[in-house]
């Protein structure tokens, strides 16, 4: 009687803990991204281009390329040495990393050494990153009953979104606790306060560490190491050998590929489609995110439960088929919302604010004109248009700098929340039942390098790069806004079609092998 | 549906090259219009980390045509050469 019980909270112990340091290094990985504006003008300035050029690289190189490399370095070791040591060590270089970051003097103090600390402080970032996903997904599918793989590592998918969701909070929360006055208190985060984000990660890691610490090895792992029958070269036998090469090409293919830029694009380009083509404020097009995210996370849950019940490949191709069909009516339903064609200005609450601020030793002065236009429903329309006065008579900017910035009413606000939550159901859809459905695909003795590869290819290359691809494609396609749009669709279409046609609905009753 | 498989390899198969065609000739105008640092690295990332994948959708085609993927393994003892 005791026995099942005990089963059940042993495996919830495995899950917290497990979880917790995933979620930690998705924290670390994406206050960086979240933050990278701030630390370009701490540690990048764009009047350097070789600073530029670090700053490109941080960007991209630890993101999408270091990323598969950190699958095959951590993956090789978590299946020769085991997954508890090898994902406690991608923890501890990812938190050592992340509150270094946070102590690195900036450009302005030791100079270029400033951008290339951080640039190697990335890159090991995204090593730690690539390695810690399959060895918890791993670690906890082996300790779970065959009936609920799905249900227990769905509590390791909903990492990557809690971690998102955690370092949004702490940055808006930090942003805005420094100072009671609001405009003073984001001037102090933009000097030193966004440090402060990085450096907590260290009480996180730690916590997490002693955790970590106290858990045991893999029963399957420790029993194959046991009857030595661990592989002796696990990166050999994972894509050299034809039969287990063909399996990772159809998990990249048929599942990873669409699962990573369907979440990309629910997660990530919602969000900058929303700030950078809708014109919605900063802080509302985060919180909409947040919302959003808060609401649809238990469906990670629910998905991942439901494909031991129903297969996990219907469930993935569901949400990549809901992603394709409605990606292209949901976007342009968000753009729409905050489309001021659509609405009424009322001119007479036009208001009009004009201010010079002169440049040192020029004549010349910067001149900053901020419109704020009210529209029927409610919305506010900030337009900041920046020009140079010259000194030198009839001389003037070709093309003044004009940022807006859109604050939705509260209905406005909400639909927009709705519709990232429909998108990221469907990033529940795929994602909830992945980590099951990987860690079944390959045998015990390779399955930590044979899963994190197509896994971190699939989300870091083709999910990472679908906000930079979609963005990139709206500027050479300038006449649709919706034209970033068809890299997530194409990429999801390819693999829902290599899903339907190749994948099989089985659940593997047996990992132990 | 064996035989479905086998045919849409060839469509997998093609699908790399063109990939590689298409990426390589707007990488190519693209840094052209814009001949800028940060053009050409952003290209420049996409064709290296591009170009193996597409490779690799043709060895996927390739094995499709083949007809591996008509029989998935069972259990991890028929992977193994």
């Amino acid at each position: 009687m005791n026995q099942p019980t005990n089963e059940i909270q042993g495996i919830r112990r495995i899950i917290a803990a497990s979880s917790v340091g995933t979620l930690i290094e998705w924290y670390d990985f994406y206050i960086f991204g979240s933050l990278a504006p701030v630390i370009a003008s701490q540690f990048f300035p764009r009047t350097n281009p070789t600073a530029a050029l670090l700053s490109t690289l941080a960007t991209f190189a630890a993101g999408f390329i270091v990323r598969p490399f950190g699958a095959l370095v951590f993956g090789r070791l978590g299946d020769l040495i085991g997954r508890k040591y090898t994902f406690l060590l991608t923890l501890i270089i990812m938190g050592s990393a992340t509150f270094a970051i946070g102590l690195v003097p900036g450009y302005e103090t030791i100079g270029f050494a400033a951008p290339i600390i951080v640039l190697i402080l990335r890159l090991l970032q995204g090593l730690a990153l690539g390695g810690e996903y399959g060895g918890a997904a791993t670690y906890v599918a082996e300790h779970a009953p065959p009936k609920r793989r799905g249900f227990f590592t769905s509590w390791i998918q909903t990492t990557a979104t809690l971690g998102l969701f955690l370092s949004l909070g702490i940055i808006l929360i930090t942003r805005h606790s420094l100072d009671e006055d609001r405009i003073k208190s984001i001037a102090k985060f933009n000097d030193w306060g966004w440090r402060i984000p990085f450096l907590v990660s260290i009480i996180l890691v730690i916590i997490s560490v002693y955790i970590r610490l106290k858990m045991k090895e893999s029963p399957l792992y420790a029993k194959l190491k046991t009857e030595g029958k661990t592989s002796i070269n696990p990166l050999k036998e994972s894509f050299a050998h034809r039969s287990n090469l063909k399996m990772v090409l159809l998990a990249l293919f048929g599942a990873t590929m669409g699962q990573g830029v369907v979440w990309y694009t629910g997660q990530f380009y919602a969000q900058a489609f929303i700030e950078n083509i809708c014109k919605v404020d900063f802080e509302q097009s985060r919180t909409i995110l947040i919302w959003a995210i808060l609401f649809a996370t238990p469906f990670f849950v629910v998905f991942g439960s439901l494909s031991d019940k129903i297969g996990r490949k219907w469930i993935m191709i569901v949400g990549m088929l809901l992603a394709i069909i409605t990606y292209r009516p949901l976007f342009g339903k968000l753009f729409s919302i905050a489309d001021e064609k659509n609405k009424v200005e009322i001119v007479n609450k036009k208001e009009i604010n004009t201010s010079l601020k002169p440049v040192a030793s020029t004549g010349n002065s910067l001149r900053f004109v901020g419109i704020k236009h009210l529209f029927d429903d409610g919305m506010l329309m900030t337009e900041t248009k920046t020009d140079t006065v010259y000194a030198l008579a009839g001389k003037t900017t070709i093309k003044p700098d004009v940022k807006l910035s859109k604050l939705l009413p509260a209905k406005e606000y909400w639909m927009m929340v709705a519709i990232v939550f429909i998108m990221i159901i469907y990033v529940t859809l795929v994602y909830g039942p992945i980590a099951a459905f990987l860690v079944e695909m390959f045998p015990t003795k390779i399955r930590y390098t044979s899963m994190s590869l197509p896994y971190h290819i699939g989300n870091g290359i083709f999910g990472g790069l679908t906000p930079f691809i979609a963005l990139l494609l709206t500027t050479i396609y300038t006449g649709d806004k919706l034209v970033g749009l068809y890299y997530p669709i194409i990429v999801a279409g390819v693999c829902f079609l290599i899903g339907l046609l190749y994948l099989r609905n089985k659940i593997d009753p047996d990992v132990n092998d | 549906m064996n035989t479905l498989k086998r045919f849409a390899g060839v469509l997998w198969l093609m699908a790399g090259p063109l990939a590689i065609y298409y990426l390589v000739k707007t990488a190519a105008a693209e840094i052209n219009k814009k001949p800028v640092i940060d053009t050409k690295i952003q290209w420049s990332v996409f064709v290296i980390v591009f170009i193996p994948i597409a490779i690799g959708i043709m060895i996927f085609g390739y094995y499709a045509i083949k007809g591996e993927y008509g029989h998935l393994p069972k259990n991890s003892a028929e992977i193994a050469d």
